[in-house]
């Protein structure tokens, strides 16, 4: 279980602060799948940044299995199990999807586990397996080598920043697989997408740093259709 | 060879022992051992130290390995070493020079090598430098390589020295006739107060003509590198010169373009991105479970022997 205690996150510039995220309480349980939603700017990713150790809270804790982590550094959170896809995949100049898929499984991967991790993303092993992770890749690829990057990791808690942009050649049903074949852990993923939001076991909804609503996609739908900065996306956006 | 000399050849050359097919084996400023074959036929200088290495017409995927191993101190050694490459031919050359001087006196070993490449011929050239033993001695290797590149020829030039050099002067020149294509990769990584400096002068004189220069290099500490390049477009040709570095601790690298164009056809470019390694991508390996240590030569390394 994952429980967010109080936490506060503010930028401080010179003369000025601004709260990003304002008392956030939350709990996330086993096995559930979590989708944070809202409008741009409302907090999203800079939560789930809090959660890997990206970002430091203000205040506040984080209990991950009834550990204080608050304080981990970010490859001590990796260690005990908490996995981190980027909305924007990183690139390296040198480094094949090889060597990231076996830094991220933690050991070296034979061609059929690799073929394995490639393929549940919909990629073809003999292809990717010795490209370099550059900008020669586009988008659409680069995410998702990111995705097979945290089914390699075996996490007890995969967090997914926007895992959808990008990859509409391929299919909402095949990403929407993916997040419902991982068993016994967490899973949280920030989206904006209805497909997604549709296999939430809980939707959280936050605005200008706030969690103003969480339940289904049925409790959720009447405050996103009452605010005007915010809509769901459908397949095709 | 003890095992140290051995080492030292595995590392310049992925030899285990002494090769098959043509070699030149020099070792201490002297011949340790030399071969032949009917196809390439190594023949010591009268006048001055080094080799002229023949290779035959339409001689296919044969290699030549002619490493140089120093395992003293106080030694000056200067060769000069020319390949003469028949027409239709296919060779690989693997040189490279491994230092290991425990002592107190410097060593340097200055290759001066040359390669004449008739038509239609290939040659991939492979050079590992290394430096290894007492980090106070002076470790110095300056290589100058001539290339002439005749019509259709083309030549592939793997060159890395990654650490343990304590000073490198490296000059190329090359000359490209019709349809010539040069690639050339070099990997450079200095450590301490290191210097290491890169000279290219690029005369792309026949129609077709191409180059691309590619340097990936780190520099840390106190280190410094200075890598300069001048390609010169005299018709219709290609260029293209990259040079990444990552700049670590009190490191210094300085990159210098010269761009010469004399024909309206000719298209050359060059392109320099110095910089510390992106907080980023360090993050992003951190989150696969690595320190920042870790993840810093990781991206080291894929940096260094992606390229």
């Amino acid at each position: 279980m994952l429980e967010l205690k109080n936490l506060n996150f503010e930028i401080k510039s010179e003369n000025t602060s601004q709260n990003i995220l304002k008392n956030i309480n939350l709990r996330f349980e086993n096995n559930k799948i979590y989708v944070i939603t809202g409008p741009n700017g409302s907090g999203k990713s800079t939560l789930v940044k809090l959660i890997m150790g990206i970002l430091s809270p203000n205040d506040g804790e984080i209990i991950f299995n009834n550990k204080n982590i608050t304080n981990l550094s970010i490859n001590e959170r990796a260690n005990i199990g908490i996995s981190f896809a980027f909305q924007q995949p990183i690139t390296f100049k040198g480094l094949k999807v090889r060597d990231l898929l076996d830094i991220a499984s933690g050991n070296k991967n034979d061609f059929n586990m690799i073929c394995n991790y490639l393929s549940t993303v919909g990629l073809c092993a003999k292809d990717y397996i010795d490209r370099q992770i550059d900008s020669k890749l586009s988008g659409g690829e680069l995410k998702r080598i990111e995705l097979a990057m945290v089914l390699a990791r075996k996490g007890k808690l995969n967090i997914f920043d926007e895992p959808e942009a990008g990859i509409d050649l391929w299919s909402f049903e095949n990403l929407t697989k993916i997040f419902s074949s991982l068993k016994n852990s967490i899973t949280i993923i920030v989206s904006h997408q209805q497909k997604i939001l549709e296999i939430a076991d809980e939707i959280i909804m936050l605005k200008k740093g706030e969690v103003i609503k969480k339940g289904s996609l049925k409790d959720i739908l009447p405050f996103i259709e009452n605010n005007k900065c915010f809509k769901l996306r459908g397949n095709n956006e | 060879m003890n095992n140290l000399e051995k080492k030292i050849l595995e590392k310049i050359s992925d030899l285990h022992a002494i090769p098959n097919g043509a070699f030149n084996i020099r070792k201490n400023g002297e011949l340790f051992e030399r071969n032949s074959t009917k196809e390439i036929n190594i023949i010591p200088k009268k006048n001055k130290n080094g080799i002229d290495v023949i290779v035959s017409p339409n001689v296919q995927n044969k290699s030549i390995h002619i490493p140089v191993i120093i395992t003293i101190g106080g030694l000056n050694d200067l060769v000069y070493n020319d390949f003469y490459i028949g027409e239709n031919s296919d060779v690989t050359i693997v040189a490279g020079c491994g230092i290991h001087n425990k002592t107190c006196k410097t060593s340097v070993h200055s290759g001066i090598h040359s390669f004449h490449l008739k038509e239609n011929s290939k040659v991939k050239y492979i050079e590992r430098h290394i430096g290894e033993g007492n980090r106070e001695s002076g470790k110095i290797l300056n290589p100058i390589t001539k290339i002439y590149l005749n019509k259709n020829s083309e030549m592939f030039i793997e060159t890395s020295q990654i650490g343990g050099v304590t000073s490198s002067l490296r000059k190329t020149f090359a000359v490209l006739k019709e349809n010539a294509k040069l690639i050339i990769k070099e990997n450079l990584l200095t450590n301490d107060k290191d210097y290491a400096k890169s000279f290219f002068k690029i005369n792309l004189l026949g129609n077709h003509s191409s180059v691309e220069i590619t340097s990936h290099s780190v520099a840390k500490n106190n280190s410094y590198q200075e890598f300069k390049s001048n390609l010169i477009g005299n018709n219709e040709c290609f260029g293209h010169v990259e040079c990444d570095g990552i700049l670590l601790d009190d490191a210094k690298i300085i990159s210098i373009p010269m761009i010469n164009a004399s024909n309206k056809n000719a298209s050359l470019i060059h392109e320099a991105a110095i910089g510390k390694i992106a907080g980023d991508e360090l993050i992003k390996l951190m989150t696969l479970g690595l320190t920042e240590k870790e993840a810093e030569d990781v991206i080291i390394q894929g940096f260094l022997l992606g390229n």
